[in-house]
Formats: structure tokens, C-alpha cells, sequence
């Protein structure tokens, strides 16, 4: 076992972490969470053009594959003239990919809120948008939690797919390494390695904050 | 409560010639209130005064049309043709309103119905997330732009006068169910509205808690407060209400005072009505 490439690695392995995968998921993720809920606001319209809209989008996000979407952004776009760099093509396929599967799940926990609550926050004298902020949201919070962490998580492990289209994140760094090296399990691993403790970290995470917003519910 | 509690109840003292009571005022006039689901009609022709100070209740069997009138009442529903009106009134120095539901029925209008009066629910509906303080300032702060530490200071008062005192900083869930109705009633008067609106306030409670919701839904009337109750609570009814309004099918069969309709109704399904659900108690 070659430990001095074992331990070399690690620095340029962490550093693609840092530099490249959390700021693209984090950023991905922002995006793509304001994307969600303007399309599950738009579900819930009474308007059926919004709506029609909104499903057209969820269901193309949805039954597409992310790679896919990827290239059409990166390789794709530029024959129509639309040239964009590695990492706002990779910041918009993940925002619009994370939008899509959002939307449901918030649409879904606005849903599960009891219609009562719409109409104490009306009672009191506050208008859709104000009791939309205030009563609903909150509650909703607290419900996609879980399903959101997962789409969180995911998003982790699919930023590892911007190596293909050249944006220089953890994944990309450990190929490098691994190809000028010829040592493929060993890189291989070690990238493995560093998703998953990425994701342990973020699970830990998760318990915390649904503990936090569990506060106000009878256990 | 001091009777600041309640600005627009009472009159001030004003006695005409030859009579001892109050002049009484009309706080809120409904005409012809009519509203159907596609085919099935459920309000027709439902008339209500409801004077300051006076106490309504509204009793029939599910599915009379009951809470849709209390509902109309708060904007909750949209009736499809009628009128509502309140007075104008000197304490608020707030002008009338007047809506008709005929006509394309807009937001202001709705908000300006909300503004006046104040529901109270049969499931309490309080916010899970905020606590009963929150809770009870949420409306005077958000809607009504009120100061926090007056708002505060308020509900405070008000916990204090339904024995809630202590529960200010818990949350809904830590409470029994007669705790959270009265931090429901609580957060409906810290909006200082004309009108309370009761929808089956203690359908929903244990039997053993409806007794101390029912006291504090007497302390306010006999406060002076403006009050329409929906309730299948014939006694209390009877003992708290000044008029009594018995609907079926949509339509006011029977109406008058208290003691009149539940003790002795003229019309045939008010007897029913009165007879069954005594036998139930």
C-alpha cells in the first residue's frame, strides 16, 4: 500500500470538498429551495395555466436524468449561442434539479397543515400571504424536514457529476490524482471516504434540527 | 374585566323618557342571507339584528345551516346574495360597513368584517408553533400594528382574568383542551372586536372541561359583550342567551327569547329538536 500517496492525496481530495462540492451543493441547494417553493406555491394556485406550468416543469425535472441535464446546460446550450462557464452550468442544473423534487415535498407540507389554521390566521385579520408566512410555513417546516435532508444529502453525491462537465470539486481532483497515479482503488476509496463523512456530519445535522422543531408537538 | 375591556359594548348611560333600559343599538344587521353548494341550498332568507350587549344563539342539527351563518358572519364563507351591515361606532369612531353579497365581494370588504368581529372555534385552531402569549398577540401586533408591551401587557391581563396565568410562555399541546379554548377565547378578545363569534366552542371538549369554558363565555356576556353562539348546549343557551334562533334546512324556523323557544317552541321541528337533544343530555 503506497501510504505517502494515501496521505498526499487526502490534502487536494478535502480541499476539493471545500472549495468545490460544499459551496456548489450549498449554493445549489439555496436556489433551489426559493425555486421550490415559488413552483409548489404555484401547484396550489387556483389558476390552471400556473398550475399547468408548475407540473410541466416538476414532471420534465423528474423523469429526466441529472447527467443529462447537466449536458444539455454545459455542452448543449452553446450551439444555441447560450455559452455558459463549468460552474453557473452546474449551479443552475443542480438549483433546477433540487427545485423539482422540493417543490413536491413542500407543496405536500403545506398540504398536510389543517385548513383550521388558514382560518385562525384569516380570524385575526391576517391576509393569504401574511398567514401563508406566519402560521403556515412554519408548520410546513417542520414536516419537510426529513424528506428535504434527504434531497440535501443527495444533492452531496451529485455534485460529484460537475466533474464531467469539468468543474473542479472533490470527485474531479481524486480522478486526477488517480489517473497521473494509476492507483484507481485507492483514490476511488478515499473519495468515498470523504462523502461519507461529509454525510455523517450532515445526518447528525438533521436529528438536531428535527429535535428543534419538534419543540411544539406532543411526543 | 373592567368595562375598557369591552369599548363599544355598552351605551353610555342614556335614559329616554318613560323607559328605564339603555336606548339599545344594532351592532350588526343581516337581510336575506342566501348561499348553495351547486344544487344543494344551504342558507335562505336569513335575517339577523343583533343588538350591542346582546347575546345570540344559534342552535339546530348538523347540517341546518348554522355555522355557515356564523362563518358568512367573519368572511369565513361568502354567502351568494344578502347584505351584511354593521354600525358605525362612536367609541372606535369607525365608520359603518355595509356589504352586499350580491355584488363582487373584495378583499377590503372581507378584511373589513374581520376587523369587527372575532371567531372563536370548535377545534380552538390555535398555532401549534407559537406559544399562548404569541398566540394571543400575534393579531393586535401583525395585523393591528398594536406595541409589543402594550399587546403583551394586554394578554397578560386577559390569561390572568381566565386563571391562565402561568401557561403565557407553554405551548398548545402542553395544555388540556378547556386550557387551549380559553387562550382561543383569549386571543379573539385581545382583537378588541365588536362582535364574538362562538362556533360550538365545547363540541369538541371532554365533558368534565366544557364547564369551565361555558363560565368564561358567561363572564363576558354578562360584561357586556356582543355574542353569537352556535352551540348544542340548550341549558346554557337558555341561561345566558337573550334570543334564540332555531334553523333546519337552511332557514330560521323559530326565534325569540330564550326561555320562549327552548321552553316552549310553537313550531313543530323546534319541539322535536329541543325535546331530542334534552333526552340526550
Amino acid at each position: 500500500m503506497n501510504w505517502d500517496l494515501v496521505w498526499s492525496s487526502f490534502g487536494p481530495i478535502i480541499g476539493g470538498a471545500i472549495t468545490g462540492t460544499i459551496p456548489l451543493t450549498l449554493v445549489s441547494f439555496a436556489f433551489g429551495i426559493l425555486l421550490a417553493l415559488v413552483v409548489a406555491l404555484m401547484r396550489l394556485s387556483p389558476n390552471p395555466v400556473i398550475t399547468g406550468v408548475a407540473r410541466f416543469y416538476v414532471s420534465v425535472i423528474r423523469g429526466t436524468p441529472l447527467l443529462v441535464q447537466l449536458f444539455v446546460i454545459f455542452y448543449g446550450l452553446p450551439s444555441i449561442g447560450v455559452k455558459l462557464d463549468p460552474w453557473p452550468s452546474a449551479i443552475i442544473a443542480f438549483s433546477l434539479n433540487v427545485g423539482g423534487y422540493a417543490a413536491e415535498i413542500i407543496r405536500a407540507a403545506i398540504l398536510s397543515v389543517p385548513k383550521g389554521q388558514w382560518e385562525a390566521g384569516h380570524t385575526i385579520g391576517m391576509s393569504r400571504p401574511q398567514t401563508l408566512l406566519r402560521v403556515i410555513l412554519p408548520q410546513a417546516a417542520r414536516v419537510s424536514v426529513p424528506p428535504l435532508s434527504n434531497t440535501f444529502i443527495s444533492l452531496v453525491k451529485d455534485t460529484s457529476l460537475a466533474s464531467l462537465i469539468l468543474v473542479t470539486e472533490l470527485f474531479r481532483n481524486a480522478q486526477q490524482i488517480a489517473a497521473f497515479s494509476q492507483e484507481f482503488m485507492i483514490l476511488y476509496l478515499q473519495a468515498a471516504l470523504v462523502y461519507w463523512v461529509i454525510c455523517l456530519v450532515l445526518s447528525t445535522g438533521q436529528s438536531v434540527l428535527e429535535k428543534r422543531l419538534d419543540r411544539y408537538v406532543a411526543h | 374585566m373592567s368595562p375598557t375591556d369591552a369599548p363599544d359594548q355598552r351605551e353610555p348611560a342614556q335614559h329616554e323618557p318613560g323607559r328605564r333600559e339603555p336606548r339599545v343599538t344594532t351592532v350588526l344587521s343581516a337581510r336575506n342571507l342566501a348561499k348553495a353548494f351547486g344544487s344543494n341550498v344551504v342558507l335562505r332568507d336569513i335575517d339577523l339584528d343583533i343588538r350591542r350587549g346582546q347575546v345570540v344563539a344559534l342552535i339546530g342539527p348538523s347540517g341546518s345551516g348554522k355555522t355557515t351563518v356564523l362563518r358568512s358572519l367573519n368572511g369565513l364563507e361568502v354567502p351568494d346574495a344578502g347584505t351584511v351591515t354593521f354600525a358605525g361606532s362612536a367609541a372606535s369612531a369607525g365608520p359603518g360597513l355595509a356589504i352586499d353579497f350580491s355584488a363582487k365581494v373584495g378583499k377590503k370588504d372581507i378584511a373589513a368584517l374581520r376587523d369587527r368581529s372575532a371567531m372563536v372555534f370548535q377545534h380552538y385552531n390555535l398555532f401549534p408553533h407559537m406559544t399562548v402569549l404569541k398566540n394571543i398577540i400575534e393579531g393586535p401586533v401583525q395585523v393591528q400594528k398594536r406595541p409589543r408591551a402594550e399587546a403583551i401587557e394586554e394578554a397578560e391581563r386577559l390569561l390572568a382574568r381566565v386563571g391562565l396565568a402561568d401557561k403565557r410562555d407553554s405551548y398548545p399541546f402542553e395544555l388540556s383542551g378547556g386550557q387551549q379554548q380559553r387562550v382561543g377565547i383569549v386571543r379573539a378578545l385581545a382583537l378588541k372586536p365588536q362582535l364574538l363569534l362562538f362556533d360550538e366552542p365545547t363540541s369538541a371538549l371532554d365533558p368534565e372541561l366544557v364547564g369551565e369554558v361555558l363560565g368564561v363565555i358567561k363572564e363576558l356576556a354578562e360584561e357586556g359583550w356582543t355574542m353569537v353562539i352556535v352551540t348544542h348546549e340548550l341549558a346554557f343557551a337558555q341561561h345566558v342567551a337573550d334570543e334564540v334562533i332555531f334553523m333546519d334546512g337552511g332557514v330560521v324556523v323559530e326565534r325569540g327569547p330564550a326561555a320562549e323557544v327552548l321552553r316552549a317552541p310553537r313550531q313543530e321541528r323546534t319541539k322535536l329538536f329541543v325535546k331530542r337533544l334534552q333526552h340526550d343530555v
